[in-house]
């Protein structure tokens, strides 16, 4: 275990290692330097070169890497220069907004795609699971927006339950205290989550009844309720995690959407404003970001398998 | 009857499913490539023809509802998209700013769109933006894919961990955020979009690829292809590759609806193709803003045929999985 552990560190420390290197390449072929941004669209040449030279940026590629990674261990994810402010604070302002969005509806998606997924691989076939199986390939194949556009046409805008703008306040209190207008976009994150996970839950739900000991199980006379809850639930929810670990940048992708339907003041709308500008540290950083929490929940999602299941021996 | 040749063994575990990887394995016998078809022997030595592999699929296929229905939408879109402007004549070159946002009703079955445009026309012509980028970056990402694949499973040792080590490093970038940095200076035509997306989305199919070659290199008529002289490049291409074709165009089906509804949502945040060409995505991004208007026939009708497509590719993508599976025919 602890070899393994040790040998799956090191790969996600190269593998962020890389992620690092990749996404600024990335960005630096796009967007070299910022001096447009700062000095205006009529900047003279002989400026954009003094303002380079006095900024770094004509340095050769991996001299500004270095720099980069240097003022990333110090916790320093740079300075946007199209809104003026430094990135952490920017962050910091917005995360809190979004972070509600994607674990609200990532939450109420376990929470319905587990049973949904246990029950249709339970009843298989009955009307109830060929209904479930119907809605969930609908909202599998639909983007996330155009569940949030079906949802407004429906319910703000027809039967006008709510109302269709969300607050506009970026702190989490002042979001909160209009709760009922975050309904909206949290169920359209969390349809499109439950149609995926629902899926999977239900496959392996069918895989785990196949198998042996839920036969040895009710042969021994175990009413199908204890079958169920002791032996069928358990394993089949383990898949779960690895899913779930692996769905992040999909969720990021999703708020991202919804964020922008909305208009919700969060870090996916940041992302798109800042693509506009090239806003070349605001990307880089929620790219980063990302990427980085990805590996990490993978990592986490690979260690809590092991720990939850085990037959799973990692050398 | 075909039993006599299949050594249907199923080779691969299911060690990919955990990683949320439909990992499909198929054991195809004597498909197209040069594989040699041995005739089945029967036990009193005679000679039998056997229905080919690629029938039995074609059969398993057909029975499946879904994946029929699948195919009847998505022949219909494409005959909507491309053959639907020959009878459907509508002006999609000039705008008509004397009839934006028009109801649907006569002369414009459902209505027009901000710029006076036909929607039904509209449709037709960001169908075929839509249908023909998802397709080919489909078809783009599958090749790197399965070459890549290919390689790293056929060498193994120090290639294959440094190349999956890439897999893992760019699987870990998120996807729609790279697609959308890129796209904002390479994007606007159709061949950015498609390179772009088709670059991006190689690594699923790298993964599945490089699952199918670990499990039939140690097949023995891939050590006799060796034995025989075979470089690593014949192997690859006559052996290896057309023995996990099954995979590879299940595989393109998925990815076509991923490129589809990724291409939708760049088009979406306003990062599809350029005006005055147009995409589905861009459509829905166009009328997003005016559905609290009252203008839903700008939104819905797109936004359907949008899902419809996606579902039929899915449709079709779950009928071929099933029917290639011979773990899973019924003999």
């Amino acid at each position: 275990m602890a070899g393994y552990l040790i040998r799956r560190l090191t790969t996600a420390i190269l593998v962020v290692f890389g992620i690092i290197l990749v996404t600024f390449l990335m960005l630096h072929i796009i967007a070299p330097s910022p001096a447009i941004t700062v000095l205006g669209p009529k900047a003279q040449p002989a400026a954009i070169k003094a303002w380079n030279h006095a900024n770094g940026f004509d340095k050769p590629w991996w001299d500004q890497f270095a720099t980069y990674l240097g003022h990333l261990f110090q916790g320093n994810l740079g300075y946007s220069y199209h809104l003026n402010q430094s990135v952490s604070a920017l962050l910091t302002e917005k995360a809190p907004l979004s972070g509600l969005l994607t674990i609200a509806s990532l939450v109420l998606s376990i929470l319905v795609a587990l049973p949904l997924g246990i029950y249709q691989g339970v009843k298989r076939n009955s009307f109830g699971d060929i209904t479930a199986t119907s809605l969930a390939m609908i909202f599998y194949s639909m983007p996330t927006f155009l569940v949030a556009l079906v949802l407004v046409q429906v319910f703000a805008l027809s039967l006008k339950w709510v109302n269709p703008n969300v607050p506009q306040d970026q702190t989490l209190s002042g979001a909160l205290a209009g709760w009922p207008d975050l309904i909206m976009p949290i169920v359209a994150l969390t349809l499109t989550a439950v149609a995926s996970y629902s899926r999977y839950q239900r496959s392996a739900a069918l895989d785990v009844l196949a198998q042996d000991y839920i036969k040895v199980a009710r042969a021994k006379g175990l009413s199908e309720r204890l079958v169920y809850s002791r032996h069928l639930v358990r394993n089949a929810s383990l898949p779960m995690i690895t899913l779930i670990g692996l769905s992040l940048p999909l969720l990021i992708a999703g708020n991202l959407l919804v964020e922008y339907t909305f208009n919700i003041n969060g870090l996916g709308l940041l992302f798109v404003n800042s693509l506009q500008g090239y806003d070349y540290n605001v990307l880089m950083a929620y790219t980063l970001i990302t990427a980085v929490l990805t590996v990490v929940g993978n990592l986490i999602a690979d260690i809590c398998l092991t720990l939850s299941d085990p037959r799973i021996k990692l050398v | 009857m075909s039993e006599t040749n299949t050594p249907a063994v199923s080779t691969e575990t299911e060690t990919e499913t955990a990683r949320g990887v439909e990992d499909v394995s198929v054991t195809i016998e004597s498909p197209a490539g040069p594989e040699p078809a041995v005739p089945a022997v029967s036990d009193a030595g005679e000679l039998q023809s056997t229905t080919s592999a690629w029938k039995l699929t074609l059969r398993e296929f057909l029975k499946n509802k879904m994946a029929v229905a699948g195919v009847a939408i998505l022949v219909f879109f494409v005959l909507f998209c491309w053959l639907g402007p020959v009878f459907y004549h509508s002006n999609q070159n000039t705008t008509d700013l004397l009839n934006t946002d028009g109801a649907p009703g006569a002369g414009h079955p459902l209505g027009t769109d901000s710029n006076g445009f036909d929607i039904i026309g509209r449709i037709m012509i960001g169908g075929q933006t839509s249908l023909w980028i998802g397709f080919a970056a489909a078809v783009i990402a599958t090749v790197i894919g399965t070459l890549w694949g290919a390689v790293a499973g056929l060498l193994g040792g120090l290639i294959d961990a440094t190349l999956m080590r890439i897999v893992d490093i760019l699987l870990s970038l998120p996807f729609l955020l790279v697609v959308l940095i890129i796209s904002q200076r390479y994007g606007a035509n159709t061949w950015g979009l498609i390179i772009i997306l088709g670059v991006f989305s190689w690594l699923v199919p790298a993964r599945l690829i490089r699952g199918e070659v670990l499990s039939l290199k140690v097949r023995d008529f891939v050590s006799a292809a060796r034995v025989m002289g075979g470089t690593n490049t014949r192997l690859i291409f006559r052996h290896l590759i057309p023995n996990a074709m099954g995979t590879v165009i299940v595989n393109i089906t998925f990815q076509i609806a991923d490129a589809i509804l990724a291409l939708a949502a760049l088009g979406y945040l306003n990062f599809g193709v350029r005006y005055p060409n147009t995409d589905w995505g861009s459509q829905l991004g166009d009328a997003q803003s005016n559905l609290s208007n009252g203008y839903w026939w700008e939104v819905f009708p797109v936004g359907v045929s949008l899902v419809l497509v996606v579902m039929a590719f899915n449709f079709i993508g779950d009928g071929l999985r099933d029917a290639v599976d011979v773990r899973l025919r019924k003999r």
